[in-house]
């Protein structure tokens, strides 16, 4: 809402500067987003009379003027614009004038002609953003009047962001009452006197939407002269709260919204038919409105319409057909209210955002509208020389806002805000905000007036004195009581420790978009339809991601491409995983790495990372859960990965996730390195750690046993590791894979596996006949089920 | 490693060597020992100051004071000797034996003492050569700031908890007293799977899930990433905030704008001004929108708050009460405040980030600062 702060001032003006004022209005909830000047800086510009328009003699599109600026004797200036014309009364720059963007004038000759000045346009000024030709002023203003004077320039325009549930003040009044109320200052509402009809003109009404629309008021008015100017002083309050000038009639009722906050509609009477019907659209029905837009119409849409048609979308925009022109002489002037629900959404819908449907969709006043349409009514005399018919009202009481009266509790007041707001100042904050307070037993009756539509319970009205006294005036403090005392399991890992272990082990974390690019989903996750968004920025933000991977490797790519070559990344976040007509959201965690093992060093190779890279940082992550012999991996096929170099993670046999080299294939496609390794895994099974139960610590020496063991190449260490843990027994306290080797000495098709077996009794030291039964038992049991045999 | 000329084992000196010697050279004088006894002695001696590491002096040892050694053969002569001589003899060459085995363990020393020096100086190293180690990483610095917030809350006992981020139009919007044709809901850029089913577009549905199932009092934040369809400059169409949620009896304004302020002057770490003012959101009542003084110019007005002075960092105000209502809490007995803030603004402010974007273009070198 912007407006023109001596025009505030006009209604009520406090004894505080512009920026105290500001202030105080931020301060109460109306927050001021800007102050500027109402008008660029110049100065020396005065009002100037052209007395005579001579030809250039050298130059077709220059005119020699004579001008009078009120001083002993006229100036000779020389022109360019088109309009200029004799007695036309316009603002002058006398020599030695400065124009905004610090253009001087000086004395000059244009094609040899002398010039003393220069009659300006509105553009020029900085008065308006383009013109087409030079500003003209009334022919009463006296020449050599300051123009900053005449059009009261000196003055800010203040502009508020009103929040949606201030309705009341979209409006120069609104805003008046609640500066008064909040620096106590009186209110100076200007006279509005009701103009008695001097025609009987009734133009028929009929309501057939009294839910939507319970007030209408019409009014004839006849014989208007459209060509009329708008007076200076209403054009530049027009200006100053935003809106051109269009004419008389258009001003005059954007005049009164800006005012009163009444948005109102004028009709060219002539095209006219029949009587105004208030009513929903039909089906289907059509509109071509005042912008030229043709839309078609919702059964939903309250519609202004007369016999034959549809004449405008209520409260939101007139059609272009029965608007207001040149031609115009005779008008059906609207003033209604419509309520908030039967505007608010319909406007979005239809492409639109008017002030009207802004503030309908607010809230106006319901008991507005006859004054507003006076106030119209009023001006257009005043300007336009109108003759007007009496005003047919058609009202539906039961569909009238009601306000009902709400208690405020004392003891509620005073609990709520922590202090005890004494009761004079209570009932004067809300009755300056126009609210009848009566006083009673436990603290007040308080009727809100029909223009606030925010005030319906006792929060409402506590906010308001709060509001009115001042924030920052109020206690600030520490809650007292509490909760009890959470519950703080052991066993339970928190999210950073994981992401802990995986920073210090090189990891960046990173954030990426959870919506991802449909084919970055098809190409990682093949098998999983994704869900889309069906309003997206864009298609390359259109599904919601089922793998942390694709924005893992275009995070990984994009600093590739800025001269990374070691990467090492993770994110944790939800997957989206549509599943019948539900959407499962699960939280990952998910890597990826690629380049060299490590970084340049000295006195390290420069190997390129492999598969055991990534699951030994795998490892180390389910090793922080305390429970690492519950996982296992086992070799799956993921279609984004490398199908000798991919394992599923199972967690007691459960799927947990995934971990593998990518696919050389995807890597080639994506231009990605082909060493990339990513994994990812479902988090919350790694935020459970196991439950600690102290165990002795051993009082004798363990035994170490190493075995080097033949058996099929193709079969996984894990068996072997599961066999040996099998068949060994529980003194079996570690058991340590030392070396794998495949080549010369070893039968092709087998690898060799050492394994150091740590045994220890709790209870006594072994014997060497212990330990030589144990590892009978477990040569034998290997070769029995795995072909096992120990290395010649 | 035994000494290699113990024998015996007894015999090792107990006495300065130097005085040894020097007794051992009078008593020579005094005894006068056979010249070809004194000749072996000089001998042995020189050999000992000439050897030039260890195993040459064992070899020494070895050649005198072993059992074929040319002491110990003397020491056998003694025999042959006549009664009267004997006894002289006898301590004449012991005596040398003492002054040897004293020469060769000063030897042995000074040479280990060598070997020392010489192995130190071979094993220096370039102290100022980098060590091996993990490169860290690094936490974004999102979660860095999430962290931080969920960690001063949780010193005032309110507890952390997630929300789904794909929300339902109840939770989203109607539970919080945003109703369809709302005006607020033209705020919030929402975006749609259907037209039940959304993005949140902000944390606050999760306190709707919380009350939904527990009873207060309550006291809880919710971080989470939300999302509004809008993309510029200033606006990612995915973002972080903390909602915050504290229900109990007696709950007041002021305790809303203690906690609040206390936030603030913690997460900052400084002694900031904080305002409070009026402002509107469906959920609360009254409602506050809290500025704090601009930390990049402290007040003074600068580009980073418009010359205002003051950054808008948080909405918050007290639980409203159809809120409650949706929820089954008695408003009679329970009231509450309710706050939400912009994690990345906040982050921007701590670090002076000057680009939000930055924060999801996950660039190595602005995420490694944050290590």
């Amino acid at each position: 809402m912007k407006f023109s702060e001596a025009w505030l001032r006009e209604w009520t003006d406090p004894p505080l500067d512009t920026a105290a004022l500001v202030e105080r209005l931020t301060m109460a909830g109306l927050e001021v987003d800007s102050v500027e000047p109402a008008a660029s800086d110049f100065s020396g510009v005065v009002v100037g009379r052209v007395l005579s328009v001579a030809p250039h003699p050298d130059a077709d599109r220059l005119r020699l003027c004579r001008v009078d600026v009120g001083a002993e004797a006229p100036l000779d200036i020389v022109c360019g614009a088109p309009n200029v014309a004799e007695g036309m009364h316009v603002p002058t720059a006398l020599v030695g004038a400065s124009l905004p963007g610090g253009m001087r004038i000086r004395k000059a000759k244009l094609r040899g002609a002398p010039s003393f000045g220069m009659l300006c346009s509105a553009r020029e000024l900085g008065l308006a953003e383009e013109a087409s030709g030079l500003m003209a002023l009334p022919a009463d203003a006296a020449p050599g009047t300051d123009l900053r004077e005449l059009l009261g320039l000196d003055d800010q325009v203040i502009d508020i962001d009103i929040t949606p549930n201030r309705g009341d003040c979209l409006s120069l009044a609104g805003i008046a009452r609640e500066v008064a109320t909040l620096t106590d200052s009186p209110l100076r509402v200007p006279d509005m006197v009701p103009v008695a009809p001097v025609l009987d003109d009734r133009f028929p009404v009929r309501v057939t939407a009294p839910a939507a629309c319970p007030r209408y008021l019409g009014r004839v008015v006849r014989g208007v002269d459209p060509a009329a100017p708008t007076p200076l002083w209403m054009q530049e309050r027009l200006r100053r709260g935003g809106l051109r000038s269009l004419g008389p009639l258009v001003d005059v009722t954007n005049y009164v919204m800006l005012e009163l906050g009444q948005p109102m509609h004028a009709f060219d009477l002539a095209r006219l038919e029949g009587g105004i019907e208030v009513r929903m659209a039909r089906a289907e029905e059509g509109l071509v409105l005042l912008d030229g837009r043709a839309v078609t119409l919702a059964d939903d849409t309250l519609v202004i319409a007369d016999r034959r048609r549809v004449l405008a979308l209520a409260g939101i925009m007139g059609g272009e057909a029965s608007g207001v022109g040149p031609e115009t002489r005779d008008l059906f002037l609207e003033c209604a209210f419509f309520s908030p629900l039967a505007v608010s959404g319909r406007a979005r819908r239809y492409g639109l955002q008017t002030d009207s449907s802004y503030r309908f969709e607010r809230g106006v006043d319901p008991a507005l509208q006859a004054r507003a349409m006076e106030r119209a009514t009023a001006l257009l005399l005043e300007i336009a020389g109108a003759r007007p018919g009496p005003v047919v009202e058609v009202a539906s009481a039961e569909h009238l806002p009601q306000t009902a009266p709400i208690g405020l509790r004392r003891a509620r007041l005073d609990q709520q805000l922590g202090l005890a707001i004494p009761d004079a100042e209570v009932e004067r904050s809300l009755g300056g905000l126009g609210m009848q307070v009566e006083r009673v037993a436990d603290g007040w009756r308080v009727r809100p007036p029909s223009f606030r539509f925010d005030i319906a319970i006792e929060a409402d009205l506590v906010e308001e004195v709060a509001r009115i006294h001042g924030y920052d005036r109020l206690p600030r403090r520490l809650p007292q009581g509490g909760v009890e005392m959470p519950p703080r399991p052991d066993a339970r890992l928190d999210r950073d420790r994981l992401r802990a272990a995986l920073v210090d082990r090189g990891y960046h974390e990173i954030i990426t978009y959870t919506f991802i690019d449909p084919e970055w989903q098809r190409a990682l996750d093949p098998d999983q339809a994704p869900l889309a968004l069906a309003n997206p920025l864009s298609a390359e933000m259109s599904v919601m991601r089922t793998s942390l991977w694709p924005g893992l490797l275009q995070t990984l790519a994009y600093n590739r491409n800025r001269q990374q070559e070691r990467v090492r990344i993770f994110e944790t976040g939800l997957i989206f995983i549509p599943q019948d007509d539900e959407i499962v959201q699960e939280e990952y965690i998910g890597g990826a790495l690629c380049g060299p093992r490590w970084r340049p060093h000295w006195d390290a190779g420069d190997r390129p990372l492999d598969f055991f890279d990534a699951k030994g940082d795998l490892e180390a992550l389910l090793a922080l859960t305390g429970r690492g012999a519950d996982f296992d991996f086992e070799a799956a096929s993921h279609p984004a990965l490398h199908p000798g170099q991919s394992a599923r993670v199972l967690d007691g046999g459960t799927p947990l996730g995934w971990l593998g080299r990518i696919h050389p294939a995807l890597a080639r496609q994506r231009g990605l390195p082909e060493e990339t390794c990513l994994f990812q895994l479902q988090l919350e099974p790694l935020l459970r750690g196991a439950d600690i139960r102290f165990a002795p610590v051993p009082a004798f020496p363990s035994v170490r046993r190493d075995l080097a063991l033949v058996m099929d190449a193709d079969r996984p260490v894990a068996e072997l590791l599961r066999g040996v843990r099998e068949a060994a027994g529980e003194w079996l306290q570690d058991l340590i894979l030392f070396d794998v080797y495949q080549g010369k000495g070893i039968e092709s098709g087998k690898k060799s596996v050492a394994l150091g077996l740590i045994l220890q009794d709790p209870s006594r030291t072994l014997r060497d006949e212990d330990v030589e039964a144990v590892i009978g038992r477990v040569l034998d049991s290997l070769a029995r089920a795995l072909n096992a045999t120990l290395r010649e | 490693m035994p000494p290699p000329f113990s024998v015996g084992g007894r015999c090792r000196p107990r006495l300065g060597r130097m005085r040894h010697r020097r007794s051992f050279v009078l008593e020579r004088e005094r005894n006068g020992m056979n010249s070809s006894g004194e000749e072996l002695l000089e001998q042995a001696l020189a050999a000992v100051a000439a050897a030039p590491d260890l195993a040459a002096l064992e070899r020494i040892r070895v050649d005198y004071l072993g059992k074929k050694g040319r002491l110990t053969a003397q020491l056998k002569q003694l025999g042959k000797l006549p009664a009267e001589e004997r006894r002289a003899a006898g301590q004449a060459i012991n005596r040398a034996k003492q002054a040897l085995q004293g020469a060769l363990a000063e030897r042995q020393q000074a040479l280990e003492a060598e070997a020392l020096e010489a192995a130190l100086a071979r094993e220096r190293v370039d102290v100022t050569l980098p060590g091996r180690h993990l490169d860290a990483g690094s936490v974004h610095p999102i979660t860095r700031t999430l962290s931080r917030i969920e960690a001063l809350f949780a010193g005032l006992g309110f507890e952390a908890v997630q929300g789904p981020e794909v929300e339902d139009d109840y939770h989203n919007f109607e539970a919080l007293n945003i109703p369809p044709q709302h005006p607020a809901r033209a705020m919030h850029d929402t975006f749609y799977f259907d037209a039940h089913r959304l993005l949140r577009t902000h944390t606050s549905p999760v306190q709707i899930r919380v009350m939904e199932r527990r009873q207060p009092p309550l006291r809880i934040i919710a971080p989470g990433r939300v999302y509004r369809c809008d993309s510029d400059l200033t606006h990612t169409p995915m973002f972080h905030q903390v909602e915050g949620l504290l229900v109990d009896r007696d709950v007041s304004f002021a305790d809303l704008t203690g906690t609040l302020d206390l936030f603030l002057k913690r997460f900052f770490e400084r002694e900031l001004a904080v305002r409070f003012r009026p402002s509107y959101f469906p959920f609360t009542e009254p409602s506050a929108e809290v500025d704090i003084q601009c930390v990049i110019c402290g007040g003074d007005g600068c580009r980073v708050c418009s010359h205002s002075g003051w950054l808008e960092v948080l909405g918050c105000g007290m639980v409203h009460p159809r809120v409650f209502e949706a929820v089954g809490i008695d408003t009679s007995e329970w009231t509450g405040f309710a706050f939400g803030m912009g994690v990345e603004r906040l982050a921007m402010l701590r670090y002076g980030v000057d680009d939000l974007r930055l924060f999801f273009e996950n660039d190595l070198r602005f995420l490694a600062q944050f290590a």
